[in-house]
């Protein structure tokens, strides 16, 4: 299985490259990506930078194009995929239809994966996708059990990629709002959710208070872990109980399923995570370019590691992972 | 300027979708989308019974619509999604680009939900040449995208060919996920989850801990705590070319709320200024048409 690894900066790019990384993706300076956060990602010169440096290390470049151009905008995306293709990247990683279709006939060439922001969750949106835009490979939402991955891949339609480890979208990719309900931004139209901008934090007598929009998300007593505000992993109330309603602050982590998923043909493993540090990019690729060489060399004899565990778990949200969807007790 | 009426989110025992559909025939409405669009274990009716109330409300002289599930990942969905285009007979709202899929390659038309994201005018031209005759705008664009994206459906020579409908009252539909929140408010797996929506005719409000209203659990989807409310932006819709405004239904004042649109349409959006005032009511929102937070009142 192909190894596709995170890059948010030149330098998180050299640490996925240096690491072991079989394919590294990137997004441009602007909101025609799904991490479009300040000080992030790569201009024109940086992303040719980047192309040299995988290049001379045997390693593909993917751009992620996968945000929803609205009519304003439309020139923007355009322009993207033109810089991609310009740059000869050997895949681009698209979610709207409009911006697949004018990817495939300008540039007939060019390898399309949908992105997870496409929402393709089964074998006929899968096959819309490959019948029209002659996509090679799709990235599948955070959303299925291991069993339906398992269905799923048996009849793809076209390579399947999925996410192995770093944030956990609880919410079908492509299809949430819960951000842009709150916030001036969304993962579709902006490339944000939650968004750092929106974030405010204060202490009050009854705790550190974490907000969005001035909507109170989590209220932390002295002592307690207090994460990043993101909608769906907040503290609410529901018929007289206080909980995470929706999701506790973790992360994926998909290790131990590496045998599994390679059985069903699963071809690509996502890192996710182009928002975080060079040093986060080191730690999961090393450890994934670990876990996956050892699985190679002994087969169904793998075993999962404690010390890769330890790093993993030293990166992850709320310092837990759990292996979301994949495992039918979490639904 | 039509009015429809949206599938019921919610899951309601089969009497009271019966009173439901009863009361829709003598209502105003005259789109009519029927089915589950949120769980396959929603079985209080089945296909058959949906078909079969869609004949009637047919017979009564309402167009209808067989809506079909947002998320679809069992095999057993897909066959399930797979016969409905089959055997249906009538016209299909798309909620999962699985059944545009389906459709397509049958060359039959169908309506496009809020769940298939429509950003641009080439996308919806994208799912026009494949059948699309109506499309469901996603609830988080506003007004202004939506003037642009039927200005440049002009300029791509089919804006006149395909009808646009608006989400312009009900809570919300703003996620799905695998995991089901209602079994998890009642510490139950999904597998075993006990149909507990039912003991919910309008989802379970989500709370902030400061007891503002944020969202409603429903099952795998979570909707708007508020009521989206955009009644009062029936002359705009007018203007910008908006041919259907959708009512999703809640358990309680349903058919008042048709009513209400109803008079606003009859009378050209004159009577929105009579009664304006009952829509500041708090529970209400619409800043989704305005650009603004989807929570927020403009």
């Amino acid at each position: 299985m192909e190894l596709v690894c995170p890059a948010g900066s030149l330098p998180a790019l050299k640490a996925a490259v240096d690491n072991g990384a079989d394919a590294v993706y990137i997004g441009f300076k602007d909101d025609t990506n799904a991490r479009h956060f300040a000080g992030l990602n790569f201009n024109d010169r940086k992303a040719k930078s980047a192309l040299e440096y995988v290049r001379a290390n045997n390693v593909k470049l993917f751009v992620a194009i996968n945000t929803y151009p609205q009519p304003h905008s439309w020139s923007r995306w355009q322009a993207a995929v033109d810089q991609a293709a310009d740059l000869q990247a050997d895949a681009l990683i698209i979610a709207d239809l409009g911006v697949l279709d004018y990817a495939r006939e300008r540039y007939p060439g060019l390898n399309l994966h949908l992105s997870v922001q496409g929402s393709a969750t089964n074998i006929e949106a899968l096959a819309f996708y490959k019948n029209n835009f002659g996509i090679k490979r799709a990235v599948l939402p955070r959303v299925l059990s291991l069993a339906q991955v398992k269905q799923v891949a048996a009849s793809s339609p076209v390579d399947l990629e999925v996410f192995g480890f770093g944030s956990l979208c609880i919410m079908a990719e492509g299809r949430c709002h819960l951000s842009s309900y709150v916030t001036p931004e969304s993962p579709n139209t902006c490339g944000a959710c939650s968004p750092a901008s929106a974030v405010r934090w204060s202490e009050t007598d009854k705790g550190r208070e974490s907000r969005l929009n001035n909507v109170l998300i989590d209220r932390f007593r002295e002592g307690e872990n207090a994460g990043y505000p993101t909608l769906c992993k907040g503290r609410f109330q529901v018929e007289g109980q206080t909980y995470h309603a929706l999701e506790e602050p973790t992360s994926l982590n998909t290790l131990q399923l590496i045998p599994q998923l390679d059985d069903i043909g699963i071809k690509a493993i996502k890192i996710e995570g182009r928002q975080r540090s060079p040093a986060y990019v080191e730690q999961v690729v090393r450890v994934w370019r670990e876990a996956l060489d050892s699985y190679k060399k002994i087969g169904s004899n793998f075993v999962t590691r404690g010390e890769w565990l330890d790093a993993l778990a030293n990166v992850s949200e709320g310092s837990q992972t759990t292996l979301g969807a994949y495992s039918r007790p979490w639904q | 300027m039509k009015l429809s009426l949206g599938p019921v989110l919610y899951y309601w025992p089969q009497r009271q979708v019966a009173d439901f559909y009863d009361q829709a025939v003598s209502s105003s409405v005259d789109i009519i989308y029927l089915g589950e669009a949120v769980c396959s274990k929603r079985q209080e009716l089945r296909t058959p019974d949906w078909l079969e109330l869609a004949a009637e409300l047919s017979e009564a002289g309402k167009a209808v619509v067989l809506s079909t599930l947002s998320l679809i990942e069992a095999r057993s969905e897909l066959s399930l999604l797979r016969k409905i285009c089959d055997n249906s007979g009538c016209l299909i709202e798309a909620n999962d680009m699985a059944a545009v899929n389906i459709l397509a390659e049958k060359k039959l038309p169908f309506v496009t939900g809020s769940s298939i994201n429509i950003y641009n005018a080439y996308s919806l031209k994208r799912l026009y040449s494949s059948g699309c005759q109506r499309w469901v705008m996603p609830v988080e664009l506003n007004r202004t995208t939506l003037k642009n994206i039927l200005i440049d459906a002009e300029k791509l020579g089919f804006a006149d060919k395909i009808e646009t409908e608006v989400f312009s009252y009900g809570r919300l539909p703003l996620a799905y996920s695998a995991r089901c929140f209602t079994a998890r408010a009642k510490n139950l797996p999904k597998d075993d989850c006990q149909l507990r929506c039912l003991e919910y005719p309008d989802g379970i409000p989500l709370d902030t801990q400061e007891n503002q209203s944020l969202f409603t659990i429903n099952g795998i989807q979570t909707q708007s705590g508020y009521i989206y409310n955009l009644r009062d932006e029936y002359s705009t819709m007018a203007e910008i070319g908006v041919d259907v405004m959708r009512i999703s239904p809640t358990s309680t004042d349903t058919f008042e709320v048709i009513e209400q649109f109803n008079q606003v349409i009859q009378e050209g959006g004159g009577a929105s200024q009579m009664i304006a005032s009952d829509i500041k009511n708090d529970e209400f929102c619409n800043g989704y048409w305005y650009g603004r937070p989807g929570m927020e009142t403009t």
